[in-house]
């Protein structure tokens, strides 16, 4: 039995895994990544955009503040998120970015003086001050109230990566490549590690450690036509569920990108209608405005991609031999800003499509993108149910996005509750001792090792590529942008039916060292199982909020529905998840329940929203000289690690 | 508006197979058919091989989107992104895939690139060096940086670290320690960072001799398939200038 022995085991080698260990490191503990691929190949370099902190240096961001980027977090959430993770987030933004700049990321910065930009397709001017003059700039971006999405041209996430495993080198953190985490170890309470399987040589290693984090990134490839890399197939949340023990929150929340190229799916950023970009029909008609007046093209991603397909439905699309589709126009932004700022777009657009945006429209369509759900944690990134096991980024339910991701805070996300959660695994590994039998050890690496000669073994006949392709056709028809009872009832009853299928695949490759079929093997029952958590997740789930939505159920329910869905795996013969569900507290919101200002949604109100209203009235008014601090944390109090606390500090206003 | 191609059409995948997990395999030429279809690509189409002929087949897509650097092989002759590589390019329909050269191979056109560019990294030590950056205060602004410099330090960190210039270069295939385009590209990007403190005799420290930047032969087979068209020859001119001029 191969055994390693480390302080903070880190699976998934992306942003807020790098994040993470690089605070564990700094803390003199030993650290280990344990990633699919090498970390710069991670699935964070493909963030073109941006991420959103609240520097407020560009003239557009001038008023900006962590209240405002809170409040915007919260709208995009349409309420589902946890204001408190929300919170801990916005306040931490500015120092993660600035942190990250100090590391090298080389992010575009403020030029004093004129310049010109498209804005609701009309050439604007502005004025760039002259004291912000090299401070780190922003672009707009959907669902927000400023310009506050910071960025590298459309390179973020390549730029931050880079600065983020650079460091990691610095520090000499191992990061054991090509190796797979199939299986938690852990005995009902506390999780000891993972069994992991080396990619090229089959062997199993048993990885034990005080702390165990999981920071995987999202399960979009459950579907057919996602945006994301084909690595992200959830496997770390997957064997978080598989435990029987830790839970999975939010599964149902997945979103959908307004502008990715047909048919392969690629992103194009929402740079692209940040910067002034529109979105046309089959009559070359600009559509948004008539449906979203006042945010038109830069609504919130669920908003947008509704509305986008709702046009379609309309007859509204442009005919091609993959479906209907519509134009992403980005001709009037000119070729100097196409080339410089959008340059990565240009690219996918040549290659992929053999067209030149400079001149020509981009067929684009809405795509899942973003997994709002993951393993379900408390604030300090722990699972509330197996000690000991944590998680960060994507993969994690933090919830400080709740039924919504904005663009720009998913990068933000990573290497912020990176910093918060990397000190608190930090911790967890100070206070607490490493005690495992060696039987639970061995119980854990035979079990997986029984299972992979089984397969190896196995002389049924299910082929693996097709059972997958058929769970993410079920997917893609059944639990997409628009939902209703009926699509869910089937997806849910033919998941159950692949399930049982995948549990008779014969391999005809039964090489036990590198083996894309077996891999395969091993992960489809797994995305099956998440599979089956978002389906079912949809299909309980009787409202619409945020990405979320149900044809059946058009109102957002806060009366019945302001909850957060736990799924759990009970036991591995089950056919379907346990769900359960955690009401999200009214009476200690920072900002009550109320429309978002787009989308155009009723709302059942809850009882207690009201009350809290007239709270939150009191509160403010019996606190006449309370500065936007000292009301913050009398409405939401939160707590940081030490080092992460202290006001941020803005141009033209200091620390105010 | 997309590009015309004819649907339909055979394609013929020779393709290099080799397991060396496996005891006694021995390196052969394999020659897969499959119908083209509109937009295909060499990553669309090795899948297709994969999950419809021989599941065994290694090969390595993370993105698919040309961003990532996983994916480089030898298309036809050439290192390239197999990902954004269209099957429609080649008229004659025919596609001869090999494994990129310079690296360890792990399977068929499976590679180690990630093991060799951690190394790069490290001997160059390639990050910010600032010795005072320990006492940094977050809550404080930013220190300000020229935008300019800004621009064109991402110009030289669009390196994806997909391998097609050390597959491409003559001095690397014949010796295994010369640094490379890669590694050049590096030291030129952190010597135009202001952040680090790092001088041009510090660099030289680390590329002034026959394994750095002295090695380069001047085929520029690294300028020719850059897949991210990086500036390789203006910089290892740039950087060798500079290099003589130190001591």
């Amino acid at each position: 039995m191969n055994v390693i022995y480390t302080d903070s085991l880190i699976i998934g080698g992306g942003l807020a895994g790098l994040r993470i260990a690089i605070a564990s490191k700094q803390r003199g503990l030993d650290t280990i990544i344990v990633s699919l691929i090498p970390a710069k190949r991670s699935h964070s370099a493909a963030a073109q955009g941006g991420m959103q902190a609240s520097l407020g240096a560009s003239v557009k961001g001038e008023g900006d503040d962590e209240d405002v980027h809170f409040a915007d977090t919260v709208k995009g959430s349409d309420w589902g998120c946890d204001q408190k993770v929300a919170r801990m987030f916005v306040n931490t933004a500015p120092k993660a970015i600035r942190e990250l700049s100090t590391w090298g990321v080389p992010w575009s910065r403020v030029k004093k003086g004129d310049r010109y930009v498209v804005v609701n397709a009309k050439r604007v001017k502005l004025t760039e001050k002259d004291e912000a003059h090299g401070l780190i700039t922003a672009r707009d971006f959907g669902g927000t109230k400023k310009w506050r999405t910071c960025f590298t041209a459309d390179g973020t996430g390549h730029t931050m990566l880079y600065a983020m495993d650079n460091k990691a080198i610095e520090l000499g953190i191992p990061v054991h490549e090509r190796k797979e985490a199939i299986a938690l170890i852990h005995n009902g309470e506390n999780c000891h590690g993972a069994i992991v399987r080396d990619l090229i040589t089959g062997d199993l290693t048993a990885y034990i450690a005080k702390a165990t984090t999981i920071a995987t990134g999202g399960y979009g490839r459950l579907y057919s036509v996602s945006t994301n890399a084909v690595i992200c197939e959830g496997i770390g949340a997957a064997i978080a569920l598989e435990t029987g023990v830790a839970a999975l929150g939010n599964m149902e929340a997945v979103q959908f990108h307004p502008t990715a190229i047909v048919p392969v799916g690629i992103l194009t950023t929402e740079g692209c209608r940040g910067d002034g970009g529109l979105l046309r029909d089959v009559d070359g008609y600009r559509f948004m405005p008539d449906y979203e007046p006042e945010k038109k093209e830069l609504a919130s991603r669920d908003v947008v991609s509704r509305r986008m397909t709702e046009h379609i439905r309309k007859g509204k699309g442009v005919p091609s031999p993959y479906g209907d589709h519509l134009w992403l126009d980005i001709t009037l932004l000119g070729k100097e800003h196409i080339d410089k700022n959008l340059r990565e777009v240009k690219e996918i657009c040549e290659y992929f499509l053999g067209i030149d945006p400079v001149k020509q429209y981009i067929p684009v369509r809405p795509t899942q993108h973003y997994s709002m759900g993951g393993v379900k944690t408390n604030p300090t990134g722990q699972s509330p149910y197996l000690k000991g096991l944590f998680s960060a980024g994507e993969s994690a339910c933090w919830d400080m996005h709740g039924f919504n991701r904005l663009g720009g805070n998913s990068v933000a996300e990573t290497v912020v509750a990176g910093m918060i959660v990397g000190e608190y695994v930090a911790d967890y590994c100070e206070q607490n001792q490493l005690e495992i039998k060696t039987s639970l050890i061995e119980q854990f690496y035979n079990r997986e090792n029984q299972k992979i000669d089984q397969l190896i073994e196995s002389s049924s006949n299910e082929n693996v590529f097709q059972i997958k392709s058929e769970m993410q056709e079920i997917m893609m028809q059944n639990v997409g942008i628009f939902r209703n009872q009926k699509d869910l009832e089937l997806a849910v009853s033919s998941l159950k039916s692949l399930l049982k299928r995948s549990r008779k695949i014969g391999l005809k490759n039964k090489t036990r060292s590198s083996n894309p079929e077996l891999v395969e093997a091993i992960r489809v029952p797994k995305m099956i199982k998440l599979a089956l958590t978002v389906a079912y997740g949809a299909l309980q789930r009787t409202e619409s909020r945020g990405a979320h939505s149900r044809e059946d159920f058009p109102e957002r329910n806060d009366r019945d529905w302001l909850k957060r869905t736990l799924a759990f795996w009970r036991n591995e013969e089950d056919e379907m998840p346990e769900l359960q569900y955690e009401d999200l507290d009214i009476l200690s919101m920072e900002l009550a329940p109320a429309s978002r200002g787009y989308g155009n949604a009723t709302i059942i109100d809850n009882q207690d929203t009201e009350k809290r209203i007239k709270q939150i009235e009191e509160i403010t008014k019996a606190n006449p000289n309370a500065d936007r601090f000292e009301i913050q944390e009398l409405l939401n109090p939160i707590e940081l690690p030490k080092k992460l606390q202290g006001k941020n500090e803005r141009v033209g206003r200091g620390f105010k | 508006m997309r590009q015309e191609q004819q649907n339909g059409r055979k394609l013929k995948f020779h393709i290099l197979r080799f397991n060396p997990q496996i005891e006694g395999d021995k390196p052969k030429m394999v020659t897969y058919e499959l119908t083209e279809a509109l937009g295909m690509t060499v990553f669309i189409a090795l899948n297709q091989i994969r999950e419809q002929h021989d599941p065994s087949l290694q090969f390595d897509f993370v993105c698919r989107a040309g961003i990532c650097g996983s994916c480089a092989m030898v298309i036809n002759g050439k290192p390239d992104l197999a990902c954004r590589t269209l099957t429609s390019k080649f008229p004659k329909g025919e596609i001869t895939l090999l494994p990129l050269p310079a690296f360890e191979l792990i399977g068929d056109l499976s590679v180690n690139t990630g093991k060799v560019m951690r190394a790069v990294s490290e001997r160059i030590e390639g990050w910010i060096h600032d010795k005072n950056m320990g006492e940094i205060d977050l809550t404080k602004m930013e220190v300000t940086m020229d935008p300019d410099l800004a621009d064109n330090i991402y110009e030289l960190e669009r390196c994806v670290e997909c391998g097609c210039c050390l597959a491409a270069c003559g001095t690397k295939r014949m010796r295994d320690d010369f640094l490379g385009a890669v590694g050049f590209m590096k030291v030129a990007r952190f010597l135009m960072d202001t952040r680090d403190k790092r001088t041009e005799e510090d660099m030289y420290e680390i590329i002034g001799d026959d394994d750095g930047i002295f090695g380069c032969m001047s085929l520029m087979g690294c300028e020719d398939f850059c897949p991210k068209d990086l500036p390789h020859q203006h910089q290892i001119a740039y950087l060798r200038r500079k290099m003589v001029t130190v001591k």
